[in-house]
């Protein structure tokens, strides 16, 4: 069997994934592009006895090489060479989606243009003349509806069909006019004379990057033997052209389409779409707000309120199975082990699927439907004010829920500096899980100022994102500047396809149990062990004596840090299991003081433990110190990077200590303690 | 007369042609991919200073922030 690799590349909202899933029958593998936090998917479809392997690029307008999903999409097609690129090109919006089809011809791409949301353009009233498109581009032009799969088989013949004939070096279908041509024919007949460079390389889209400044190409071609021939004739080129090469070349390339081929191609007057006039409402300077928040906690609840009951199934699931088995087990160390450490630590794990599910659900239906890049022209102004992007937003709501799914909604700020500053903030934003420990907290010390140091809480954690996301885009150098200004498409309101979304959200999910739910797994187990051993000391008959624990000797041990603070060894353990999970918290309260956890804040009280500063104090700890180790594995995932990981967990850490300093310290000069 | 002004001060609904684009090489260049080209004809769909705007360019709809729009330079087609 023949087999042949094929990229899928297009602007962003084409319909690339849809075209993906069809052809590959949703059955990809998903990984990163190496050394990159961009994902990459591969699939395979076997059309008429060839098997072709296909790539899906990253969404781009352009294939200059100043962002790292062009840069991406680029040196594959340069460097491997893929047999065919099909080029997804919206027909709703065709003018602007053929510049990157002439990029890609200028590239010397064998190129397929699959012409998407052929319905959308029809339902406009555009008439598109496929015939004459494909002969003014030199290339095959096959429509389709990818929601429909209407016109897949017809783009796999085509393919077949262009890897067979293997066409290269089409780019001389594209002519730019007087004096472009002639330089850039000359800078190629330079090039062309080192022979290397000329093998690797399509010479012609060399001469035009060369002119335009590209800053790998002109690191490539500095190697060359020919550099010093070619820097003369660059001179002698911005004399004719001018400085800006670059943007004259991108304003060339749109005449080509707007005077060549769009008169030529397509007819149809624009009425007033539906989308325009649901614009009027979602994007008003009066509704777009309450829009927004009405459709934000639409998707809270359905993400929190429908995946509860799956998590705590899972949960029972796995807990009855670890006993379910331990009890078969006589070996008491090991039936512990197994039932507490394998089987709650995978109980864990999966707990945390659900949510993630059906946030990717709810999050690909509303950036499907095209409303979520609304939502962001909607709290842009908003976000910018606070050096956050107008994309952050959605991420911080979600925090509020869960910062597992959070962390991984970030994925929809395209700038690599935006989306990591976001992400380290987003700990911030009180999670549920630590709702338990301020109710826990408050009802033992605070009295009636329990509802009001709870709700505190929340007040505290956006106070401080915001504080921390000015200090870090002042201090350090990576997050300089202002945040990346709105340049941003607004697609089309659309239905989004069921099948498409099931399969984004259950690929993302399974992602996080493979790369978060070894770490998570890893901890469980750590700490299973740390609170049962020494053995003998700790299983006292049927008394479970934490005290004795290496735990609680670790916790002995962190005391006198803690003294300032007014905690004490319980507390530091508590912290500790809250690093697990942040509602562990109340569990080891409860586990400590040996009672159920439905009476641990009486117990607490009479204790003594906390006075209401310290007290207090206990509650802002919980809701600052280190991420849960869920929410760091979903870190450690989307930023790629233990550097950022270790560094979220160290600054929030400090900020946590100095923030129950404050109020220990303020609390007391005020007459508190 | 018509005279040349910012594509932020373009009121909604109104047409104008594009004369140029006054920012740094990056935005510039951006500006150019997404089809903002001098010669090339905007719409304003919506404006909510001093919010971010949304207009129409080669058939796209693109949201602009405030001050972009603001280095946009562009001549407003009469009777829109």
């Amino acid at each position: 069997m023949k087999k042949i690799r094929v990229a899928l590349i297009g602007n962003p909202n084409v319909g690339k994934s849809q075209i993906f899933n069809n052809l590959t029958g949703g059955r990809a593998h998903v990984g990163n592009w190496p050394g990159k936090t961009v994902e990459k998917k591969e699939g395979t479809c076997t059309h008429k006895g060839v098997e072709m392997q296909i790539v899906d690029l990253p969404g781009t307008y352009s294939l200059t090489a100043r962002s790292i999903d062009e840069l991406i999409a680029r040196n594959y097609i340069i460097e491997e060479k893929p047999d065919v690129v099909i080029d997804i090109v919206d027909a709703s919006t065709l003018e602007r989606n053929l510049y990157l089809t002439i990029q890609l011809l200028e590239l010397g791409a064998n190129v397929v243009v699959a012409l998407n949301k052929w319905d959308v353009a029809k339902s406009l009233g555009y008439e598109i003349n496929v015939e004459e498109l494909s002969k003014l581009l030199g290339v095959p032009v096959i429509p389709t509806v990818a929601t429909e799969k209407i016109g897949m088989e017809e783009l796999k013949d085509a393919v077949l069909e262009a890897a067979r004939r293997k066409d290269r070096g089409r780019e001389e279908a594209i002519k730019y006019g007087k004096p472009y041509d002639e330089v850039i024919s000359e800078i190629a007949t330079i090039l062309e004379k080192d022979k290397e460079l000329a093998s690797k390389y399509p010479v012609k889209w060399l001469a035009i990057k060369v002119l335009e400044a590209d800053e790998e190409v002109t690191k490539i071609v500095n190697r060359s033997p020919v550099r010093s021939e070619l820097e003369l004739k660059l001179e002698e080129a911005k004399k004719v052209l001018g400085e800006d090469i670059e943007t004259a070349l991108a304003e060339k390339r749109y005449s080509i389409i707007s005077d060549t081929i769009i008169p030529r191609v397509l007819k149809g007057a624009r009425p007033l779409t539906l989308t325009d006039m649901l614009d009027k409402a979602f994007l008003s300077k009066y509704l777009g707000i309450p829009i927004f928040l009405a459709l934000w906690w639409a998707l809270f609840r359905f993400t929190f309120d429908v995946s509860a009951p799956f998590s705590r199934i899972l949960g029972m699931l796995f807990s009855g199975l670890g006993q379910l088995v331990s009890a078969r087990i006589n070996e008491p160390q090991l039936a512990s082990f197994i039932a507490d450490g394998i089987f709650g630590g995978l109980g864990t794990v999966l707990s945390f699927f659900p949510p993630i599910f059906f946030l990717f659900i709810g999050l690909a239906v509303l950036e499907d439907s095209g409303y979520l890049a609304r939502a962001a022209f909607v709290m842009d102004r908003l976000m910018v004010k606070l050096g956050l992007h107008g994309r952050s937003f959605i991420p911080m709501l979600i925090g509020f829920g869960c910062n597992v799914p959070a962390v991984m909604a970030t994925r929809t700020i395209d700038r690599e500096e935006d989306r990591i500053l976001t992400i380290l903030v987003n700990p911030l934003m009180s999670c549920s899980a630590r709702l338990p420990v301020y109710i826990l907290i408050g009802s033992a010390v605070l009295g009636s100022w329990a509802a009001a140091g709870t709700y505190s809480m929340y007040i505290l954690g956006i106070v401080l994102a915001i504080l921390m996301a000015k200090l870090f885009r002042a201090v350090i150098p990576y997050f300089k500047g202002k945040p990346s200004p709105l340049i941003m498409e607004l697609p089309l309101y659309a239905v989004p396809a069921v099948k498409t979304t099931l399969i984004h959200a259950w690929e993302r999910g399974s992602l996080f149990l493979k790369k978060a739910g070894t770490i998570i797994l890893l901890v469980v187990i750590l700490s299973w062990f740390l609170s049962n051993y020494p053995w003998e000391a700790v299983h006292q008959g049927e008394e479970f004596m934490i005290s004795n624990s290496y735990i609680a000797q670790l916790g002995g041990l962190l005391e006198p840090y803690f003294r300032p603070l007014g905690f004490n060894w319980m507390a530091a353990v508590a912290l500790f299991f809250g690093f697990l999970a942040k509602e562990a918290v109340v569990g080891t309260f409860a586990t400590m003081l040996g009672v159920s956890e439905g009476e641990a804040s009486q117990a607490l009280a009479s204790a003594g433990i906390f006075t209401p500063v310290t007290g207090f104090a206990f509650m802002a700890f919980t809701l600052v110190y280190t991420p849960c180790m869920a929410t760091l594995g979903a870190i450690y995932r989307e930023t790629n990077s233990w550097k950022w990981t270790v560094f979220t967990v160290v600054y929030e850490l400090a900020l946590a200590y100095l923030v129950a300093l404050a109020i220990v310290t303020f609390g007391s000069l005020l007459g508190f303690a | 007369m018509v005279t040349e002004i910012p594509l932020s001060f373009l009121p909604e609904n109104h047409e104008a042609v594009i004369i140029e684009v006054r920012g740094g090489y990056g935005l510039t260049r951006r500006l150019a991919e997404l089809g903002f080209t001098s010669g090339a004809r905007v719409k304003v769909l919506q404006s909510t200073p001093p919010g971010p705007m949304l207009v129409m360019v080669r058939g796209a709809r693109i949201a602009l922030g405030r001050g972009i729009a603001m280095k946009i330079i562009v001549k407003p087609v009469e009777g829109v």
